[in-house]
């Protein structure tokens, strides 16, 4: 009796105190809007108008502001987060899409669709500093956790161009399957990982080798190969989990990263594109292009736990670091 | 002991000299026609240079890939006038380039590919629509990349039968392609479940295609053309010839819409069309064109990058290793339609999506939901497997 007494009073006292509550921003293609996440709520507490076309969207390593990368305005706006405004806008190329920054939080780097380029852009003096030239329609963008090697991918060249972030010059080119789009590295920097749209799969690279070492390939009973597209990836910081985003095919797969085999496929909304981890790791949210929304996931239980409605075609999200 | 060891040498000397990653020469020759087929609008004027500004597109695309890998890709162009030796041209082009594009129509392609039947040229068909040189005049030395009248039909017709617009009034042309077309339109409409409640022939009687006063003429012309006919839910054209067909939006004598070769018209691509990426190649093409791209360019474009895509995966720039390639299990290529294209192995005609474009917008792209197939539901656009003709070799 007393036991179980207590047991509910901790149960209520549990639910009663609020989770810590995370902030998502989401950025959505066709609204030209930022919708902005309550993880509490698992509601859209704000929606922020921004520039034509946003994609490509990321803290800056303070926290404090959002870059979004609108491609039709060709340039990189800045919302700051305490007042939900966009601020400020940074000169990127033609078509910015996604980008990454340095471990300091000082260098951005672009990727413009229209121009076979990467831009590098100084955020504190919000100024231009160069290009790099790489293949045609560059897409994806990592940077090695060291900081040393930048990865960008080309979507019609189809490789991982590694760029030296010192020289700033390609190094190597691994040619991986059609239209890659999203690059991602390992926390120990074991592995990067690159998915082909087109090509219906995604690479394990050797970072230090830079060589294909293994292939994720995808296999959903009823869909055809056609409709397996894998977009965005996450990986867990302990580096055992990955989840990719496989687009038309409505589902997230669940990987586990040591053997590379998919464990699992999540069913989630119409044409899932890129995802977001909660700093805790707690929960992974994607965003559903073709149904207008975000669903979220369990990251342990690995289960879908809710949908929540966000403007029209959600492309990015993103979490503030912790 | 001596012998072996130079073996030995002879060897080594081989491997060393590909190590060495000279750079890989592609040669790509462009075969098509002299001069412009006239459309009936002005705004539809084919440039000089349709297709091949599509090709060159893709060349620069290639070699900025090829940059990194050492390859290095080339055009040459050739056009032939009327009556002059497409043989004797496709020969000629051959001693220079491993890889010909082709625009020519049916019979001269025929003619380039048997020329060079004993050669390992490879012909990459992307201009001619004819369903009959992927089936009974099929050629191992030719892969398509324009999609053949049945694909493009089949994509009509699957859309129309979703639109449960069933009831169809045929109108074909008096020549000879419209009146291929329009057995394409007959075929898919049999496939799908549509109904031609009437065909009409448009006969050509020549004149000039624009007159000062020739809109009143038409307009009184094309409401009594279409009045006797039974009821019908679209009027579905057959004109390839540009005789007619453009003048039929607006002008019924029911208000019904129109579709074919002019309306709601099926094509490989259209300058509206954005989705899946396609606005960053049509703003490089325009840049590159300054002017939009047509189906044709695309044709041309996608045949040329499937030339870049096969030698960048085999890396070389042997005519015979990238055809083992394009046929081979391992091909494929992204050309903006929302997924993978690959070859069909019994008459190497590339799959791919059709758009259904009106002219200012992309109304939708087939092949539409529902229409399943257990290999490809690309394979519910043209001839399929079990009914080809095709025999390789």
């Amino acid at each position: 009796m007393w036991r179980r007494c207590l047991l509910s009073v901790t149960v209520l006292f549990a639910a009663a105190t609020p989770a810590f509550a995370f902030i998502a921003y989401v950025s959505n293609e066709k609204s030209n809007t930022v919708s902005v996440i309550d993880t509490d709520k698992w509601a859209v507490t704000a929606t922020i108008k921004v520039g034509q076309r946003p994609r490509g969207i990321e803290f800056t390593r303070s926290g404090k502001f959002v870059l979004v990368a609108v491609g039709d305005d060709d340039k990189i706006e800045v919302i700051d987060t305490a007042t939900q405004q966009v601020v400020d806008s940074l000169p990127s190329g033609p078509d910015p899409e996604l980008f990454t920054q340095d471990a300091a939080g000082k260098l951005l780097y672009v990727a413009n669709e229209n121009d076979n380029t990467v831009t590098i852009i100084d955020l504190e003096n919000r100024v231009r500093l160069g290009d790099i030239q790489v293949g045609v329609e560059p897409e994806g963008m990592a940077i090695s956790p060291d900081g040393k090697i930048l990865i960008n991918t080309s979507e019609t060249t189809n490789m991982a161009h590694f760029i030296d972030t010192a020289t700033r010059q390609i190094v190597a080119n691994v040619l991986v399957d059609a239209r890659p789009r999203f690059a991602q590295f390992k926390r120990d920097s074991s592995e990067l990982w690159v998915s082909s749209e087109i090509g219906g799969t995604v690479a394990i690279i050797d970072p230090a080798k830079r060589v294909i070492t293994g292939k994720i390939e995808f296999n959903i009973p009823g869909l055809r190969r056609e409709a397996i597209q894998p977009v965005g990836i996450g990986i867990t910081k302990d580096g055992k989990t990955g989840f990719v985003a496989l687009g038309p095919a409505n589902r997230v797969a669940v990987v586990d990263a040591t053997t590379h085999k998919v464990t699992k496929y999540l069913l989630v909304g119409q044409r899932v594109w890129h995802m977001a981890f909660t700093p805790d790791e707690k929960y992974l949210l994607v965003t559903n292009g073709v149904s207008n929304d975000v669903s979220v996931i369990d990251v342990s239980a690995q289960k879908v736990i809710k949908t929540i409605q966000v403007g029209e075609l959600p492309w990015g999200i993103a979490f503030a670091e912790p | 002991m001596i012998r072996w060891l130079v073996g030995v040498i002879g060897l080594s000397v081989v491997a060393s000299h590909a190590l060495a990653a000279e750079p890989i020469d592609i040669h790509i020759g462009y075969l098509g026609q002299a001069g412009i087929k006239s459309k009936l609008s002005l705004v539809e004027q084919p440039s000089e240079n349709d297709g091949i500004a599509g090709a060159r597109l893709a060349i620069e695309d290639n070699n900025t890939t090829g940059k990194f890998l050492n390859q290095r890709f080339a055009l040459e162009e050739v056009r032939l006038r009327d009556g002059e030796d497409v043989a004797k041209a496709a020969a000629t082009l051959a001693d220079r380039n491993g890889f010909i594009i082709v625009d020519l129509p049916a019979a001269a392609l025929l003619k380039a590919a048997d020329a060079l039947r004993d050669r390992k040229t490879v012909l990459l068909n992307a201009g001619a629509t004819d369903d009959r040189l992927r089936e009974q005049d099929c050629r191992a030395n030719v892969v398509h990349v324009a999609p053949t009248r049945s694909m493009l039909a089949d994509a009509l017709a699957q859309y129309l039968v979703w639109k449960q617009w069933k009831r169809w009034l045929l109108v074909v042309g008096s020549h000879e392609t419209d009146k291929l077309y329009a057995d394409a339109l007959r075929r898919a409409a049999a496939r799908f479940g549509a109904k031609i409640v009437q065909e009409e022939m448009f006969e050509d009687t020549g004149g000039a295609r624009r007159t000062d006063s020739g809109v009143t003429l038409i307009q009184r012309q094309m409401p009594v053309f279409t009045q006797a006919a039974p009821a019908y839910d679209v009027l579905v054209a057959a004109d390839e010839s540009e005789v007619f067909a453009s003048y039929l939006p607006y002008r019924t004598w029911d208000a019904r819409p129109v579709a074919g070769s002019a309306g709601l018209v099926p094509t490989s691509w259209d300058a509206a069309h954005d989705q899946w990426g396609a606005i960053q190649i049509q703003n490089r093409f325009v840049k590159l064109n300054s002017r939009r791209m047509t189906a044709r360019d695309m044709q041309a474009w996608t045949a040329a990058r499937m030339i870049g895509e096969a030698t960048s995966r085999t890396n070389s720039g042997d005519p015979r290793a990238v055809s083992d390639f394009l046929k081979g299990p391992d091909f494929s290529v992204a050309a903006f339609k929302g997924q993978r294209l690959t070859l069909r192995d019994w008459n190497l005609q590339l799959r791919q999506p059709i758009l259904l474009a009106d002219g200012r917008m992309v109304v939708s792209v087939s092949p539409q939901e529902g229409f399943l197939h257990q290999t490809s539901e690309l394979d519910t656009l043209g001839v399929d497997r079990p009914e080809t003709k095709c025999k390789l070799n």
